[in-house]
């Protein structure tokens, strides 16, 4: 290396946006949150001419899902928004510091102010709004739950959710705050016991024995690129990459689905395989100790789902444990109580 | 009379269907979803089942009151979400932790997500594991200690810089130190690292304070020096 070579160093900076309000104070008026509909800019964009609306990107703060229907050409500008955010082109532009309820200058000259404005702080301004609109529309208006919750958590449900951008179990399955512990991994997959200690076991392990869950349900979904990777794989081939790592924890599920499905195409196959890894790791969750003895009691029930978004259908079932059999021979698994919503 | 109405029909249908009130509360969930989401928006989830192009990748807790979906408004095909306990990103490790290194793999090289936005929590209780667990062996590790542990060098940094402070207090600022660990451990990945370099990636970190009732939201900053001659 020589001696001319630039010095790489990364530092962290504490930038704290300031959109802290405290549960029981009134939002000040820079917010005016009750005045936004989509024809005005926010009061402290208005106040702060530095900063020209025009050139930012429509950051209309939005409002809640289920107000009026004439807000659903809104809600489809902003659903598209963070893809027509142009985020960090230059890292080294600082976002912005403005301070809400001031109406101070900024002290660099305009075009400065029109980069940052394009660059870090939209991104940074649009996650205030959103945050912000989440604290007016349902913090403020449940604060007694989150009271209550700031003290303790007690969810009845763990989750164990694809990290896919297009399956959160909340927005899916409209699990609000404190209804459910979601473990979110790459394909769904719950690895044995045999495997040892990995993110997805402590979280299992957090959920059955120190939040007591009463039910466990792992969701697969439709087109899901793990488990397409997993069906893509060599047969002998050492996976040299870390999804490949990974996904072979179904792999159980891979063979099941390639001897059922031999005459389907690889879509059609990698579908099956989607639900046939559930199961996989239905039967991975008996392989705890705590856990099968929990669903042996009766305190824990353990349950498969499925959300299929090309149709938007949803199809759940339930392990049906039998302390004789709980597994059988070809590694099937007994289920009950089944059900296809869409 | 042989004639259901809609509503009654689709309420006998439920009643055949729904075998519990967890199954109620599942299908009353989906259905919302259905009805104020996807139905509303068929061209959007239409381009969505072809593929996502998500412009996040976001680390959170496995926590019931912290999904970044409710707190930050994430609509389906916007980030890229993997939550385990107390949110913690481990350093590249192949062996140890291929689940997390699986996600920032494919977030990052199939995806080309834009940011990674980490986000820690108040009243953590994979954090407070952190700082209670003894360090002297005592104590047998089970699977969410020997997980926690990535979180060792925030816990040292707090225990040196805020030793002075009570246990909650610590463990207020570990969760927001366990935060800045996680963004330093991602640039262990070589791909973050090479995105990085040509600003093709950013690096951020949130923490989510649900007592109070505020989010804070911070950047990892890059400078490269103008050569240092002798």
């Amino acid at each position: 290396m020589s001696t001319n070579s630039p010095h790489f160093l990364s530092i962290q900076r504490l930038e704290t946006l300031p959109f802290s309000v405290s549960p029981m104070a009134v939002p000040s008026p820079p917010f005016s949150l009750s005045k936004h509909s989509p024809s005005n800019p926010p009061s402290f964009l208005a106040s702060n001419p530095s900063l020209d609306p025009s050139k930012a990107p429509v950051l209309r703060p939005r409002n809640a899902f289920g107000s009026e229907a004439n807000l659903g050409r809104v809600e489809q500008t902003r659903l598209r928004l963070w893809n027509n955010l142009k985020t960090n082109s230059d890292l080294r532009l600082q976002a912005s510091r403005e301070l809400p309820g001031l109406t101070k200058e900024l002290e660099s000259d305009k075009s400065e102010r029109m980069e940052r404005i394009e660059h870090g702080t939209d991104l940074f301004d649009e996650m205030k709004q959103r945050f912000l609109s989440f604290k007016k529309h349902k913090y403020m208006q449940n604060l007694e739950l989150y009271e209550k919750l700031a003290k303790d958590q007690a969810p009845k449900f763990m989750v164990i959710a694809c990290a896919d951008s297009r399956v959160c179990p909340s927005s899916i399955l409209g699990f609000q705050p404190g209804e459910a512990f979601v473990v979110r991994n790459v394909a769904n997959m719950v690895p044995p016991y045999e495997n040892g200690p990995s993110e997805t076991n402590a979280g299992l392990e957090f959920a059955v024995n120190s939040l007591k869950v009463e039910n466990i349900l792992v969701i697969g979904h439709s087109r899901c690129g793990g488990i397409r990777a997993l069906m893509s794989m060599h047969d002998d081939v050492e996976t040299s990459s870390l999804i490949g790592s990974w996904v072979s924890v179904g792999m159980n599920a891979r063979v099941r689905t390639k001897a059922a499905t031999k005459l389907l195409n690889f879509d059609q196959q990698c579908k099956h395989c989607e639900k046939e890894s559930v199961n996989c790791s239905l039967v991975n969750l008996l392989t705890y100790p705590w856990v099968e003895e929990k669903v042996r009691n009766g305190e824990l029930a353990i349950h498969g789902g499925y959300y299929d978004f090309v149709d938007c259908a949803f199809e759940k079932w339930t392990l049906d444990y039998k302390e004789s059999n709980p597994i059988g021979k070809s590694g099937k698994v007994a289920v009950k109580d089944r059900a296809f919503w869409f | 009379m042989g004639n259901l109405s809609q509503e009654e029909a689709i309420e006998g249908l439920k009643k055949l269907l729904i075998h519990n009130d967890k199954d109620e509360q599942i299908l009353g969930g989906f259905q919302s979803f259905k009805t104020n989401k996807f139905d509303m928006y068929p061209a959007l989830f239409r381009e969505l089942a072809e593929r996502q192009n998500p412009k996040f990748l976001v680390f959170a807790c496995c926590d019931s009151r912290v999904s970044p979906s409710s707190i930050l408004d994430f609509q389906p095909g916007e980030a890229f979400t993997f939550r385990n306990i107390a949110g913690l990103v481990p350093p590249f490790n192949k062996m140890r932790y291929s689940g997390v290194g699986a996600a920032i793999e494919y977030a990052v090289v199939t995806l080309n997500v834009e940011n990674i936005l980490v986000i820690g929590h108040s009243s953590c209780g994979g954090i407070e594991r952190l700082m209670s667990h003894p360090e002297d062996g005592s104590t047998a590790n089970d699977f969410i200690d020997d997980w926690v542990q990535i979180g060792l060098p925030a816990k040292a940094k707090v225990k040196a810089e805020f030793g002075h402070l009570p246990l909650d207090e610590k463990i207020r600022e570990c969760e927001k130190e366990a935060v800045n660990l996680s963004l330093t451990n991602l640039q262990t990945y070589p791909y973050v690292r090479e995105r990085m370099a040509r600003k093709a990636l950013a690096l951020r970190g949130g923490y989510y304070d649900f007592v109070e009732g505020c989010f804070k939201v911070w950047e990892v900053k890059t400078i490269i020096t103008t050569p240092i001659h002798s």
